[in-house]
């Protein structure tokens, strides 16, 4: 029982909040790393496209929602997230051919590339603020929770409560399919293949005869739609303020280059490396050892490693040591 | 361009001299507020409040025989000491002010104090500043405020919740001037009554995500949360993530947590938590309102009072003393301001004068019932709010 409950604590604070969180770090890091892959820089800008992406879901929810137009238990921006995608595309599409095919086809090196899209992250940044303003929106309707505290401790007589919020169940649910459908894209058909031959040699696709804009331009959709999926799930799961995405910004990077950059694998192992990080190290176990260790031993203290203050530390240090000691990531991506 | 700019400087000049030629005396008085910065949605209220005070005096020609007292505004910024300095010593060195209402938030009222006001010998009433560190600020005897500090707060809220039984909280503070001095005042007053504090964490306003910080928070346990955070900020983040992991179901929320939002965000969900508020059940509040409204500006925003009473107790000082020099009428306000004498409600300061010039005592009550204590800080009243079916409701004034 006690160490039932002990699970109980953990999950509740730690496992669950870890899971959905990586999930949104992954998915974020899965379009920074495609664009590394094939279009071969880091794109600053990715956060603010998220929030871009968002905004226009958040703006189409609204307006279902003075509509009528719901989904009943679950959240109506699912509904509008296509329209969110397609908005996102538009912009992304638009910003590649004024800003970033100018440089594509003078060869600019990344590191020109990389500035680009600092400047176009401050665009984008000012886009959404004068659209939709810098304060908090709310979005997010339909069941707020699939198991609450109180029908948990109902059901299971536990004294520890465990409750997993709708957004959480459909975090991971959405960031599965989308991973699924997208390695199957990658993997099985034409387009995702010559993408991938496009990351590996530029020369030898371009002698295949591979279509390098056609490339540019799959690589930059599939870019919109999972910045558009993540930033609405991380705006559904947590609150949709314009900064915030901005602020996102180090733990996915983090998270693509611990996996190794340019490696989709490795996107959503370092996403989970981070989320779970960020969570275990700055979590007090006091609660959680208190039930699991007999009687006597508990701790008095908060057996915390660092405050969580440090949050955001933790990504830093993580990204350093993968840096010093094994620059091409986890999942040998290239390195940085 | 440049042409006209110069023909309306010379205007400006002219009708200034004119101004001055046309009455006896002119006094002017300082209004630093953050103009400009996190708070500028309160600041114009509150100036309009202090300078309701001062045009009262100038219509009521009764100041020093028929002294006019103009306002002149400054931006404190809120958050910058550089500029709020500067804006300051332009004030005192170029305006000419005797006294200064402001500045507004703790950090740059420190800030003008130190590095403007005691050099310049210039008396300086914050009508908002609550850090308790302003309490033993080298002053000269030239700083008050109308404020309470957060000190008294702290106090406040662990009499509060030692009456109601909750012995053991958890703490989480906004990472600022404000939280700190909160949550560590309300640290020392709650073990001093017996409490324990089982886990102090800051937050960071604006993030998304809280759920580290309650995970920390809930490990510690505790009968409440201790939310010393802003209504409009990192607040409600950590409400709601206390709430949906079930680690907290009752909150105690200081005043930056009283506002309409919480209403609005949480609903029912709050029912049975407590917050504290400045507030006061006196007359003077309701009269602030009307006075306010006939003004054409809404009274009901936080410090509005405060700030009338601010500039109210500046003149009320320089009628006792027979003088506008800082250096003579700066021991006399905390005599206007507390018993004995005859009591002064807003919109009385023309019988204030009065029984000043005819060799009288006044006890300044104001809006907010002002007695000031120590240093020269409102004793503070505060309202004990109770949350009851989604809305807060007044448990007691203490």
């Amino acid at each position: 029982m006690e160490l039932l409950n002990a699970f109980v604590v953990l999950s509740n604070f730690v496992l669950i909040p870890a899971i959905a969180y990586g999930s949104q770090l992954a998915l974020g890091a899965l379009g920074v790393t495609l664009i590394y892959g094939i279009l071969r820089f880091s794109n600053f800008a990715h956060g603010d496209t998220m929030a871009f992406g968002t905004m226009v879901v958040v703006l189409v929810t609204w307006l279902f929602q003075s509509w009528g137009i719901n989904l009943g238990p679950l959240p109506t921006a699912l509904l509008a997230l296509p329209f969110g995608i397609a908005g996102c595309a538009a912009l992304v599409l638009l910003t590649d051919r004024m800003v970033y095919r100018f440089y594509r086809v003078q060869k600019a090196k990344p590191v020109i590339l990389v500035i680009v899209s600092m400047g176009v992250m401050f665009i984008m940044n000012g886009l959404v603020r004068f659209i939709i303003g810098p304060d908090d929106q709310q979005f997010a309707d339909g069941e707020r929770f699939i198991v609450s505290v109180r029908t948990f401790k109902k059901l299971t007589g536990l004294d520890e409560g465990l409750a997993i919020r709708t957004t959480q169940g459909i975090t991971v649910v959405t960031a599965v399919i989308v991973v699924a459908v997208l390695f199957w894209f990658l993997n099985r058909t034409r387009t995702g293949k010559s993408m991938r031959a496009y990351s590996d040699n530029e020369d030898l696709a371009l002698l295949s005869g591979i279509n390098p804009e056609r490339v540019v331009l799959y690589t930059w959709l599939i870019v919109a739609a999972l910045a558009t999926v993540a930033g609405t799930l991380y705006g559904l799961d947590k609150t949709f303020k314009p900064f915030t995405f901005f602020q996102l910004l180090l733990p996915i990077f983090a998270a693509a280059i611990v996996g190794g950059l340019g490696s989709p694998l490795g996107a959503i192992a370092g996403g989970f490396v981070i989320a779970f990080s960020e969570v275990t190290v700055t979590y007090a176990w006091k609660k959680v050892l208190g039930y699991a260790l007999p009687e006597g031993l508990e701790p008095t203290g908060l057996v915390q490693l660092l405050s969580t203050d440090y949050k955001f530390a933790v990504s830093f240090v993580i990204l350093l040591v993968v840096l010093l000691f094994r620059p091409t990531g986890l999942f040998k991506g290239k390195s940085v | 361009m440049k042409k006209f700019l110069m023909a309306t400087a010379a205007t400006a000049l002219m009708s200034g001299s004119v101004m001055a030629a046309s009455h006896s005396t002119e006094v002017k008085i300082g209004v630093i507020l953050g103009f400009t910065g996190p708070i500028e949605s309160l600041t114009p209220a509150m100036a309009a409040g202090a300078e309701m005070a001062m045009k009262e005096v100038s219509d009521s020609g009764k100041l020093l025989g028929g002294a006019m007292v103009t306002p002149v505004r400054a931006d404190s910024t809120c958050v910058d000491a550089g500029a709020a300095t500067a804006a300051a010593e332009r004030l005192i060195t170029s305006d000419g002010v005797k006294g200064i209402m402001g500045a507004d938030c703790s950090g740059v009222t420190g800030a003008i104090l130190a590095n403007v006001a005691v050099p310049n010998g210039v008396v300086m009433i914050s009508p908002s500043a609550t850090s308790p560190a302003l309490s033993t600020a080298e002053d000269n005897g030239l700083f008050f405020r109308t404020s309470p500090s957060d000190a008294r707060q702290g106090q406040v809220l662990a009499d509060v919740l030692m009456e109601k039984g909750l012995t053991s909280v958890a703490v989480t503070y906004t990472n600022n001037d404000y939280g700190k001095g909160l949550a560590d005042s309300f640290a020392a007053a709650y073990a001093a009554a017996g409490g324990t504090v089982t886990a102090t964490t800051a937050h960071e306003d604006g993030k998304a995500d809280y759920s580290a910080e309650v995970g920390a928070l809930a490990s510690a346990g505790g009968d409440a949360l201790v939310v010393a955070g802003y209504v409009d900020q990192g607040g409600p983040g950590i409400i709601r993530a206390a709430l949906d992991t079930g680690a907290f179901d009752t909150f105690v929320l200081p005043d930056g947590m009283i506002g309409a939002a919480l209403e609005e965000k949480f609903g029912d969900e709050l029912d049975g938590s407590i917050g504290t508020v400045p507030g006061t059940e006196s007359e003077g509040a309701a009269m602030i309102l009307t006075m306010a409204e006939a003004a054409g500006f809404s009274g009901e925003g936080p410090y509005i009072g405060e700030s009338y009473d601010a500039a109210a107790l500046i003149m009320l000082a320089m009628e006792a003393a027979g003088s506008v020099e800082p250096g003579d009428y700066k021991t006399k306000i905390m005599d206007v301001a507390n018993a004995p004498g005859e009591k002064i409600y807003p919109g009385e300061l023309a019988k204030a004068l009065e029984i000043l010039a005819g060799g009288g005592d006044v006890d300044y009550v104001g809006a907010t019932a002002v007695e000031l204590i120590g240093a020269g800080e409102s004793a503070g009243s505060y309202r004990e709010i109770l949350i009851e079916g989604g809305k807060m409701t007044t448990a007691a004034y203490r």
